[in-house]
């Protein structure tokens, strides 16, 4: 099944508003650390980067590890500067790739 | 002064565990209950329970055609309204097969029966997520399973299998989730054991999981002999737990440590 | 129900992590348990250290103005909400450039780096990250003046008591 994600943006927000954005997206975020049942290391397979983009400006970047837990889970704010489209996007091992959009209206 | 203190040690031991007793009605606890506050920080927050990712592949699953055959929606509709209860009252006894049968056999008789498709097999994405989503629909109701003349003696075996000791551990589920929950194993919590919130996304797991996938955990952790999934000593079992947790709401999808 | 009391003594957590580098390579099913490291344990703080002077370079991280949230004891090492918090008014002139996360016993040193900028309005952000053992977790954060802050904090972490096989 294709990656899931999950984003939460207020719909609407004011001018200059600070707003908070929640983002989950589903991947074994595997860290290359873990033996198999024949003691071989299972190979890294993790999301290494997210980006989240207003209007196409880039506005939150985050660079994941093997650290990062598992479906992960980002939580952040950003200033609703205009109406238009938030977007998210994941990009990771093995050609990895995942996009979410969201419209918000700011008044 | 060796006696005084040995016979002391055997006290300790035997109070450890006291006769069987049935925890009483109103000091039934969720697992919930258990958790620490960042826990439940997450499993209260749709958009941050890792569970609701499962439901929402359930949705889409709920809606497609298989092969060319009907779609969930396509009998049940809006599952908001058509499946409002009914996580909450699996197992459920089946008049077809004479016996109960928890909510992943249920969603597989439709697939073969009606859908004339394949059983998913049991703990794969496409189940945990479908049964996730139906599960989800039940939230906040309260577990309700039939305790009737057709399901007492699956209750009971059920019952039966809860209070027996077994496992190089010998150990019986009731020693530790009756007896000694609000006690601690090593660094985790024993809870009551109560189902309130299955499938859940387990933290151990990094995963959705079934309640039967938890019993089996925990009969592992016993060493005793483990049914596979699905089979009805499982079912009996969950149905037990079930009866046991009646009237405590459903939390699906559940986040557990 | 109240929480339940961390029961720890630094005795039992110094006996309970030599139980737990010895059993580790034996619970295979779980995650990062410190089986096959990617640096021997021995060499992770200097890991650590490593990927810090990365960032910073030769400037000193000054204590202050950012502070990491974790919880004191941990329920489950594989996901622990992180939380990091930077004061910075976020302005065009002066706000946070970037955040990263460190810990010095994970087979890796870096856990994750957040790039920021004033259209963030806050530097307010939470992540869920894996613990391997209980230890300390250190954040930097970098400031659009080239100035460094830092701050640590010590997680305890448990092992699950029953090993399972699936």
């Amino acid at each position: 099944m294709a990656a899931r994600a999950l984003i939460n943006v207020p719909p609407k927000a004011k001018r200059g508003e600070v707003i908070g954005i929640k983002s989950l997206i589903s991947h074994e975020m595997e860290t290359g650390f873990r033996p198999n049942a024949t003691g071989q290391l299972i190979p890294r397979n993790i999301i290494k980067e997210f980006v989240c983009t207003y209007n196409g400006v880039e506005v939150f970047r985050a660079e994941f590890f093997p650290s990062v837990s598992a479906n992960p889970f980002v939580s952040f704010t950003t200033l609703a500067t205009e109406s238009g489209t938030i977007t998210m996007t994941w990009s990771g091992d093995n050609g990895f790739f995942a996009t979410e959009s969201v419209a918000i209206t700011v008044e | 002064m060796r006696a005084w203190r040995i016979a002391a040690a055997l006290a300790i031991v035997g109070a450890a565990f006291p006769a069987i007793a049935e925890i009483p009605t109103a000091e039934r606890k969720s697992g919930y209950d258990f958790m620490s506050r960042e826990s439940r920080a997450m499993q209260d927050d749709d958009t941050a329970n890792a569970g609701m990712l499962w439901v929402l592949d359930g949705e889409t699953l709920w809606n497609r055609h298989v092969a060319a055959e009907k779609s969930c929606a396509d009998c049940h509709g809006d599952a908001r309204t058509s499946m409002k209860g009914v996580a909450a009252r699996y197992p459920a006894f089946s008049p077809a097969l004479g016996r109960p049968v928890n909510l992943e056999q249920r969603i597989n008789i439709c697939r073969t029966d009606r859908q004339q498709a394949k059983p998913f097999a049991y703990e794969s994405k496409d189940l945990l997520a479908l049964t996730a989503f139906v599960g989800r629909q039940s939230r906040g109701i309260p577990i309700a399973v039939a305790d009737d003349a057709q399901t007492r003696t699956f209750i009971d075996s059920g019952r039966e299998a809860f209070t027996r000791r077994q496992g190089q551990l010998n150990l019986s589920c009731a020693q530790c989730h009756d007896d000694n929950w609000s006690g601690r194993l090593a660094g985790n919590s024993v809870t009551q054991g109560q189902p309130t919130g299955y499938p859940i996304y387990r933290l151990e797991w990094q995963n959705l999981g079934s309640l039967q996938r938890r019993l089996r955990n925990c009969l592992t952790g016993v060493r005793a002999v483990v049914p596979a999934l699905g089979a009805q000593e499982l079912v009996e079992l969950e149905l037990f737990l079930m009866w046991r947790a009646r009237g405590m709401p459903l939390e699906t999808p559940g986040v557990r440590p | 129900m109240t929480e339940p009391l961390p029961l720890v003594t630094p005795a039992a957590v110094a006996t309970r992590r030599r139980f737990l580098i010895g059993a580790a390579g034996f619970a295979g099913g779980m995650a990062m348990v410190t089986a096959l490291p990617a640096a021997a344990a021995d060499d992770r703080p200097a890991a650590m250290q490593a990927a810090l002077k990365a960032v910073i370079g030769g400037e000193t991280a000054h204590k202050g103005r950012i502070k990491i949230e974790l919880p004191p004891l941990v329920e489950n090492g594989n996901a622990v909400p992180l939380g990091v918090t930077v004061e910075s008014p976020m302005t065009d002139a002066d706000h946070v450039k970037a955040v990263h996360v460190f810990t010095e016993k994970n087979p890796q040193p870096n856990v994750v780096s957040f790039q920021l900028g004033p259209r963030a309005g806050t530097a307010n952000i939470q992540t869920r990250m894996r613990l391997a053992d209980t230890q300390i977790v250190t954040a930097v954060a970098e400031m659009s003046d080239g100035t460094f802050w830092r701050d640590e904090l010590e997680v305890v972490v448990t092992m699950a008591a029953c090993l399972e096989d699936s």
